[in-house]
């Protein structure tokens, strides 16, 4: 989905918040949440797909309002309400007040996911282009890279496809690539001596 | 009313939140006894960015464990015994004079666990993960890292499977220094990128 997580290259943002070293966890809740998430992911079999497309569903102003561990709190709430574990009605009771959730699943489950692809089509050195398109669903394409060309400076090993594994049993695996983008191509803003290299599965390329 | 006569800290709607989940987790015994503790203390003990300093300080002083490092990531950090969830497929890439490299997660807030922890709060917010793609140079600066003006900059966006690590360079006279002595001249944010030492 074209979500607000997406967010390579999106302007308006200040300075980075940086500090040279923190605590691991800001205070004792952060780190129940994160454990929180564990537990619901392990009890439903969440994959990795169907993990991050639960925190990708957030509201837009929720997410970028709320910290990281909120963010893992309302994605393992959502699942667990969605898995039968809890209700919506019962977490709202105990907490005393609202309690949002994360948006519905808005792709339909996947049944066939395709044979498996077990060699790379492309080697390193080939030229690429990413697909342009908008899946409705889980994908680990970022937005910026769409319609762009690149070059493939690494073959990996081969895994499963998250935007198949997001949404259903159904899996499917593929090489993946790290491709190497020109930001100048990707930004159209001159600037030298600067590349961006994003890691994409087989299906999101084509020859360019 | 605790013992100093202050009132406790009011608690927050997360923090209500989040009770009201693990309450009803537990009772549908989801959670096991001591599970939350546990896993906390892995986080905040067991791993962290010593152990990918570690790393760095054995390429700095063997080159045929750096040759080893810079071909299969994985391999070699799982040589000094570091490995598991976000590490299995570890690459690392090497600064020269002429190259700079930093990693980021545009998606979410991907990261090598194993060799550097848990990411910190500012790798995942949104300002690093939209800037440090359009504008790598400018927010280097900005965070304290300045370039020379013709270093070639390589950004790593974590999007599949592979997790990166940045090889930082050596710093100058350091050169009778003890691996555990260099190790600790390794910080975090220059495996990250966001520094050279």
């Amino acid at each position: 989905m074209d979500g607000i997580h997406d967010l390579g290259g999106k302007q308006g943002f200040g300075s980075v918040a940086h500090s040279p070293e923190e605590p691991v966890f800001p205070g004792p809740w952060h780190a129940v949440a994160r454990a929180l998430m564990t537990v619901v992911a392990g009890a439903v079999e969440a994959s990795g797909g169907e993990f991050r497309h639960s925190i990708e569903r957030m509201e837009p102003g929720h997410y970028l309002t709320s910290s990281y561990y909120e963010h893992w709190l309302t994605a393992a709430a959502t699942l667990a309400v969605e898995h039968g574990l809890v209700t919506r009605a019962e977490l709202e009771g105990r907490a005393g007040g609202r309690f949002p959730l994360s948006g519905p699943v808005l792709a339909p489950p996947v049944v066939d996911a395709g044979p498996d692809v077990d060699e790379p089509r492309f080697g390193v050195g080939d030229r690429v282009r990413v697909r342009e398109w908008h899946p409705p669903g889980h994908t680990r394409c970022p937005g910026y890279v769409r319609g762009k060309a690149g070059t493939v400076v690494r073959v990996d090993g081969i895994h499963s496809v998250p935007d198949i594994e997001a949404h259903g049993a159904a899996r499917r695996r593929e090489p993946t690539y790290s491709v190497r983008f020109d930001a100048a191509e990707l930004w159209r803003d001159g600037q030298r001596d600067v590349s961006v290299h994003v890691d994409l599965w087989d299906s999101y390329l084509e020859a360019a | 009313m605790n013992e100093e006569g202050h009132h406790p800290a009011p608690v927050s709607p997360v923090e209500q939140r989040v009770a009201a989940l693990e309450a009803l987790l537990t009772e549908r015994g989801l959670v096991p006894e001591g599970f939350i503790e546990e896993i906390t203390r892995r986080y905040e003990s067991d791993i962290g960015p010593l152990n990918g300093a570690t790393v760095v300080a054995r390429a700095w002083t063997d080159p045929d464990y750096k040759q080893r490092l810079l071909a299969d990531g994985t391999a070699a950090i799982a040589e000094l015994g570091f490995g598991g969830a976000e590490g299995d497929h570890m690459v690392v890439v090497e600064n020269t004079p002429a190259v700079h490299n930093v990693i980021v997660c545009t998606l979410c807030s991907c990261y090598p666990w194993p060799t550097l922890g848990l990411p910190p709060a500012w790798y995942k917010d949104p300002p690093y993960r939209a800037r440090m793609v359009r504008e790598p140079r400018a927010l280097l600066a900005e965070m304290g890292c300045r370039l020379p003006g013709d270093t070639e900059i390589r950004v790593w966006d974590s999007s599949a499977e592979v997790r990166y690590l940045v090889l930082p360079e050596r710093p100058a006279g350091t050169e009778g220094m003890t691996q555990a002595e260099l190790a600790g001249l390794v910080t975090r944010d220059s495996m990250i990128g966001v520094a050279r030492l």
